[in-house]
């Protein structure tokens, strides 16, 4: 355990010296700032009657986990071990779980301390609210992160360089950041595009996070929660078939 | 000096697909001993390495690590065991003393850090990242990385390839103060030199197979090939009263070039050539001795240079 947590703290302190580390965090922030300008945090029918920014503050920590779960965590991942560092780490007493976990887990640490950035400077600057109870909102943002960071496991799984990983990561990215409802309406697009939005993760932990801040009842919600429980074990399951450390 | 074995390796076999990478290696390691494998690039010595730390899993044969096998058993052996491996590197951003600290703590032991650093000369670079150091230089962290937890058996898996010769000659006291401190070393080279300087046992290995197994000495004297004595003369030389030396079996002159040869390791003939030298009164220079080496033993035993 020792050895996970000093692995885990030495990874989180390299994030913050990569220089792409203060675009993922700041991205989100921009977008809190452009659009709380634009509209500010003022009811709007068209979201339901909620405010603009109570109802797109969840989804920006969604694209929070995305920026991070389909850039960061799989080319940290590739780059590790294109260069050795996963297969040194191997002939030290580490167990491969820890490893790998560790590198979760400093992405965790990096997307957790975004999202409670963007929650703090959208209470100090726009009034943010949020109506659920905690505990919900936690385990939804819980949820969502294990699931977006296991499909980029699955892409540092099979990808096999770094350059290839961040197209991978884009071709994920930019689809699900529009259809996912996190940036633009779901509601403004033609049928078949809503449709084709239930096939993105993304979607289904807008949707989850976004429910569970104006205190949507779980039961509601039970088919975010299976589509996002699948997709986890799915990536999971055939990450660890094809993962390689070299 | 009691003999015990630390490594053990019996008709050890890895195939890669098609490829036999190792085919039937057998040897034993000493304690306290630096124990090389030597060969060409692809002649398997990684490959048996990396089975003996537990990095690989053999296709066939038997491997014991201070009596533990290190596939099953790979978590208790890697306490014991330091190791450099061939291709591997460190987080580009993670400092010195940072990576020290956190390989410290992936064991349950640790020497001295500070002293340490120092002792592989890193002490003015802890505070530098490591895609900032020298090829020397990370092979010297490399070194203290391996060398962290007080390992008994360290792997060093060339470790001065692409070092320029003041390095290597670093590298090579640093491998013999690993042996001071009564550690055990297992080098794998593809540099016959460096195995004749450093190894107390030699390997030489090659197509996956051991082809000759002895001390660097033992291998180069069983070739029962002659030495040489050569110097340039100025002037006319005696050569008859060389010839007439005991430990003289030819005498060769090659324009002002003089090539004695003479059986043996060459001491002998060395200090008769020496000894007679002044009294025939020739005129010398550059006088100096060609011994066969380990490169003369892989060229004997596998029909080719080692460079091909």
């Amino acid at each position: 355990m020792h050895s996970w947590l000093k692995l885990t703290w030495v990874e989180t302190k390299l994030f913050l010296r990569e220089p792409g580390a203060y675009f993922a965090l700041a991205f989100p922030i921009v977008l809190l700032v452009i659009f709380g300008a634009i509209y500010g945090n003022t009811p709007n029918a068209f979201l339901g009657g909620h405010g603009s920014l109570d109802f797109y503050v969840p989804a920006y920590i969604a694209i929070l986990m995305i920026i991070i779960g389909f850039y960061s965590l799989p080319i940290a991942i590739i780059n590790y071990r294109e260069r050795g560092v996963l297969f040194r780490l191997q002939a030290t007493p580490l167990r491969p779980l820890a490893i790998l976990s560790a590198q979760i887990g400093a992405n965790f640490v990096m997307t957790t301390a975004g999202a409670i950035i963007l929650v703090i400077a959208g209470r100090l600057f726009y009034n943010l609210h949020v109506i659920g109870s905690m505990p919900s909102v936690l385990l939804a943002y819980l949820l969502g992160v294990l699931s977006i960071f296991a499909l980029g496991f699955l892409v540092a799984s099979v990808v096999p360089n770094v350059r290839v990983a961040s197209v991978v990561g884009t071709l994920l990215f930019f689809p699900m950041l529009y259809l996912s409802g996190a940036t633009v309406p779901l509601k403004i697009y033609p049928q078949t595009v809503q449709q084709i939005a239930q096939f993105l993760p993304l979607t289904h932990v807008v949707t989850l996070m976004q429910n569970m801040w104006f205190g949507g009842s779980w039961l509601d919600n039970w088919g975010n929660v299976f589509a996002l429980l699948g997709i986890l074990v799915v990536c999971l399951l055939v990450s660890v078939r094809l993962f390689r450390w070299r | 000096m009691q003999k015990n074995p630390v490594i053990q390796v019996e008709h050890l076999r890895k195939v890669y697909g098609s490829v036999i990478a190792v085919d039937d290696i057998s040897f034993t390691v000493e304690q306290g001993e630096i124990f090389g494998m030597v060969g060409p690039n692809g002649a398997g010595k990684t490959s048996t390495v990396e089975c003996a730390e537990g990095l690989r899993t053999s296709s066939s044969g038997m491997i014991r690590v201070l009596g533990l096998d290190p596939q099953k058993e790979k978590y208790q052996v890697r306490p014991h065991i330091g190791v450099q491996l061939q291709e591997s590197s460190l987080q580009d951003r993670l400092k010195v003393w940072e990576a020290l600290d956190l390989f410290a703590a992936f064991y349950p032991r640790s020497v001295d850090k500070d002293a340490l650093l120092e002792q592989v000369g890193l002490t003015e670079k802890r505070n530098a990242r490591f895609a900032k150091l020298s090829g020397g230089q990370k092979q010297r962290l490399f070194i203290a990385l391996a060398l962290v937890h007080d390992p008994e058996i360290v792997f060093l898996d060339e470790l001065t390839t692409g070092l320029d010769p003041q390095a290597r000659r670093v590298m090579w006291e640093m491998v013999r103060d690993i042996r001071a401190r009564g550690k055990t070393v297992f080098l794998i080279t593809h540099s016959m030199e460096e195995a004749e300087r450093l190894c107390d046992q030699v390997a030489i290995v090659d197509h996956g197979r051991i082809v000759a197994l002895d001390s660097p000495h033992h291998l180069v004297s069983s070739l029962g090939a002659d030495s040489q004595v050569v110097f340039i003369v100025d002037g006319i030389p005696d050569l008859q009263r060389l010839q007439a030396l005991q430990e003289v079996s030819c005498v060769q002159q090659v324009e002002d070039r003089i090539i004695i040869s003479g059986k043996g390791d060459g001491d002998a003939l060395l200090s008769s050539v020496v000894t007679a030298l002044p009294v025939s009164g020739m005129r010398y220079r550059d006088l100096h001795t060609e011994r066969p080496t380990l490169e003369d033993v892989f060229l004997k035993m596998t029909g080719r240079a080692v460079r091909d």
